[in-house]
């Protein structure tokens, strides 16, 4: 069990709920979604590198409004591993053949930048 | 800290826990170590959603997927399915009750939760209520803070005022108000406690606050504690809640870690030690002079008021004491002011008022709505309706002390004066409902057995005239009543209510003269007809078997305990009408219906 540390003050108390923010994040909506390809095709591409990719570079950067979510086959197995990523407000995008490099480009320029990464857009809805 | 992409929360409430949710958690965190997903999916524990009717329930974040009656073998399936490939697994997710029969795979789509607003139950059910940091991430402490370092006592009064916040314990007193005295009282040493000595048969709200989120209690004592000028507060939960008491005692724990108990609370002069005192259950020590003699180690029974708490309470100090519920408001109130909480609610009842709904209802469970919603939405809209196509006949308000409700007043709606104008009270938000099947004298009967058992003896009316009530309503269902009964029961109910000192007897005879006053053709069929409409009185049915359909499979007469019924293979039997204790096993399993009851 960690040692709580003690609050003496409001700026004590804002800072914890600061750090305590991340507990909670994923259970409130209306924020920037990565969502990461899991079918049979996306895992045998290498998906599941692609997500612990995904989530160590998250944490790196202290994105802590990401909701990060996984969805079936789309049936663009050849473009696998696929990942998309939503903006509030703004067009989904799907990246295909992400490999673990591209993830970190992709959060940097798109999540970070706001520049959608166009060499590996493969697809747009809105 | 690391990031968890998804969060699994199950519900580790008594309704949940009791269905099996703690197996659920302990294959959740099997499966999700042995597929690796254990550092990237989080598992919390959390309090009650409130449909515990659909329990164990395990929701799952971000997408908000709401899984009922999850079971263990269930847990695979969504570890590899939700969490690993990201298919929600339909097949457990929240069905509506209509003939629709419609999926809902997002926790704030059902219909269960559009028509509530929650305030008190804000965390319940959305965060650890073991992990103090999940409830500061939710805006947790920072009223405490904001009264302690922005505000004077007398600002923080005058927002608890302005709220129109009214005690949720049942009797409704301005909560404001209730501190003013207890603040005004001269005296060095004050106390405040909790009520937490929740009995009302079928009521559960106060249980599942302090089990889903202790700290907001804690927090609304802490800023009661700073408004009166007390130093030491007490919380006084019965021992029959030990995962409420449990929860407690970690989060007072977390809270005197953190300094948020204790000396110099954030750097002020503000004091504060909160104790815990377990009561044995006595339903009289829910009343306050009662519950006050119970913690000084005397026998719980009530004292005349004045002296009110206000001035000489526990231990002969001002105190002031104030529900479960009543405390869980105060942090957002003080928080988002007076004003915004007096927003919510009625012209004389602000806010929202949580109600624990059993009974003969689809989803049992607990919801809060705002004060003004009528008794029909809560049960019909929210509440899903009457099982299995039944009718409707009555719902309890206010447990014991409440009163019994017809379809016709189903259109009240919930603020204090409309309830009481109806003879039954708001209480502390039992409701209880029943059916066609149910009957009302019997019902009554229940409720009155209850308080009769309850009655600490003092006053010789709730001690003596309950008993006399009880043993008129239980020779009525004997079929030994007789119609001179019904006056004699509203004369010893008014007798009793104006001759007992607390609102334990004063209310005892609600349920008894509510039920007369709105199912008198009830009664009357149990003494005039002698039958009992319902069916449920033993003494006034009978079970037959019609020999015209009666196959002779034997099945009645070997389900029988007490061998009551004869006949030969293949032939039509009879039943013993001197033998037959009216128990209706036959009538179950008689597989052509040939068994009838009147």
């Amino acid at each position: 069990m960690k040692v709580l540390e003690k609050i003496r003050s409001l700026e004590d108390l804002r800072r914890i709920k600061e750090q305590s923010k991340d507990l909670t994040a994923a259970r409130s909506g209306g924020k920037t979604r990565i969502i990461v390809g899991m079918g049979t095709c996306g895992i045998a591409a290498g998906a599941r590198e692609v997500m612990t990719v995904i989530l160590e570079e998250l944490d790196k950067k202290g994105l802590k409004e990401v909701a990060v979510e996984t969805t079936g086959c789309i049936g663009m197995c050849q473009k696998e591993p696929l990942v998309d990523v939503i903006r509030p407000g703004e067009p989904r995008i799907t990246y295909g053949d992400v490999g673990p490099d591209d993830v970190v480009r992709i959060i940097t320029e798109h999540l970070v930048n706001g520049r959608i990464v166009e060499d590996k857009v493969i697809g747009q809805t809105d | 800290m690391a990031l968890y992409r998804a969060h699994v929360l199950v519900c580790k409430g008594t309704g949940c826990t009791a269905s099996g949710s703690g197996a659920v958690f302990d294959a959740l965190k099997k499966e999700l170590e042995h597929r690796g997903l254990d550092k990237e999916v989080m598992l919390v524990e959390t309090g009650c959603h409130g449909m515990c009717e659909m329990g164990p329930i395990v929701v799952v974040y971000p997408e908000g997927a709401f899984y009922c009656k999850v079971t263990a073998e269930d847990v695979p399936e969504i570890v590899e399915e939700h969490l690993y490939k990201g298919r929600i697994v339909q097949r457990l997710l929240y069905t509506t009750h209509d003939e629709k029969m419609e999926k809902i795979p997002h926790y704030r789509d059902i219909p269960f939760y559009g028509k509530q607003l929650r305030i008190a139950l804000k965390n319940c059910g959305y965060i650890n209520p073991d992990n103090i940091e999940e409830y500061i991430a939710r805006d947790g402490y920072q009223a405490l803070a904001k009264a302690l370092l922005e505000m004077t006592p007398e600002e923080t009064l005058l927002s608890v005022k302005n709220s129109g916040l009214r005690g949720r314990g049942g009797a409704g007193f301005p909560t404001g108000k209730k501190w003013e005295f207890a603040r005004m009282a001269p005296g060095d040493k004050k106390y405040i406690i909790c009520n937490a000595d929740e009995g009302d048969p079928g009521a559960f709200m106060d249980r599942s606050v302090l089990e889903g989120d202790p700290h907001c209690v804690v927090e609304g004592m802490l800023i009661g504690a700073y408004v009166i000028g007390a130093d030491e507060g007490y919380i006084y939960c019965r021992a029959e809640y030990p995962l409420a008491i449990k929860r407690l005692k970690n989060a007072i724990a977390q809270a005197e870690e953190m300094g948020l108990i204790g000396d110099n609370i954030m750097g002020t002069d503000f004091c504060f030690h909160l104790h815990i005192k377990e009561g044995a259950g006595a339903f009289v020590c829910g009343e306050e002079t009662a519950l006050m003699a119970s913690i000084e180690g005397k026998r719980g029974m009530p004292k005349p008021r004045p002296p009110f708490p206000a001035n000489s309470g526990l231990w002969g100090k001002p105190t002031n004491i104030n529900n479960v519920e009543t405390w869980a408001n105060i942090p957002q109130i003080v928080l988002k002011g007076g004003e915004w909480y007096s927003s919510v609610g009625t012209e004389t009842s602000k806010g929202t008022k949580i109600f624990a709904l059993t009974g003969k209802v689809n989803n049992t469970g607990l919801v809060e709505v705002p004060m003004g919603m009528t008794i029909r939405e809560i049960i019909f809209d929210i509440g899903g309706g009457i099982p299995n196509g039944k009718k409707f006949k009555a719902v309890q308000l206010g447990g014991p002390s409440g009163g019994c409700l017809p379809e016709h007043l189903l259109d009240t709606p919930v603020d204090y004066e409309s309830i009481n104008a109806t003879g039954a009270i708001m209480g502390s938000g039992g409701m209880v409902v029943t059916d066609e099947d149910t009957c009302i004298v019997d019902f009554a009967k229940f409720f009155l057995t209850f308080v009769q058992n309850e009655s600490c003896g003092k006053c010789p009316f709730c001690r003596i005239g309950t008993k006399r009530m009880l043993e008129i309503l239980e020779r009525i269902c004997d079929g030994k009543g007789r119609i001179e009964d019904l006056d004699l029961l509203e004369e010893l109910a008014q007798k009793v209510k104006d001759g007992s000192l607390c609102a334990l007897g004063g209310t005892a005879p609600n349920p008894v003269l509510t039920t007369l006053k709105y199912f008198r053709d009830e009664y009357i069929a149990h003494i005039v007809d002698r039958k009992c409409p319902a069916k449920v009185c033993t003494a006034l049915i009978h079970y037959t078997i019609d020999p015209e359909k009666c196959i002779g499979c034997t099945k009645c007469a070997r389900q029988c305990p007490v061998n009551a019924i004869s006949g030969e293979i293949k032939k039509p039997h009879l039943i013993d009408q001197d033998t037959c204790i009216k128990c209706g096993q036959c009538m179950a399993v008689c597989p052509v219906k040939a068994i009838s009851v009147e």
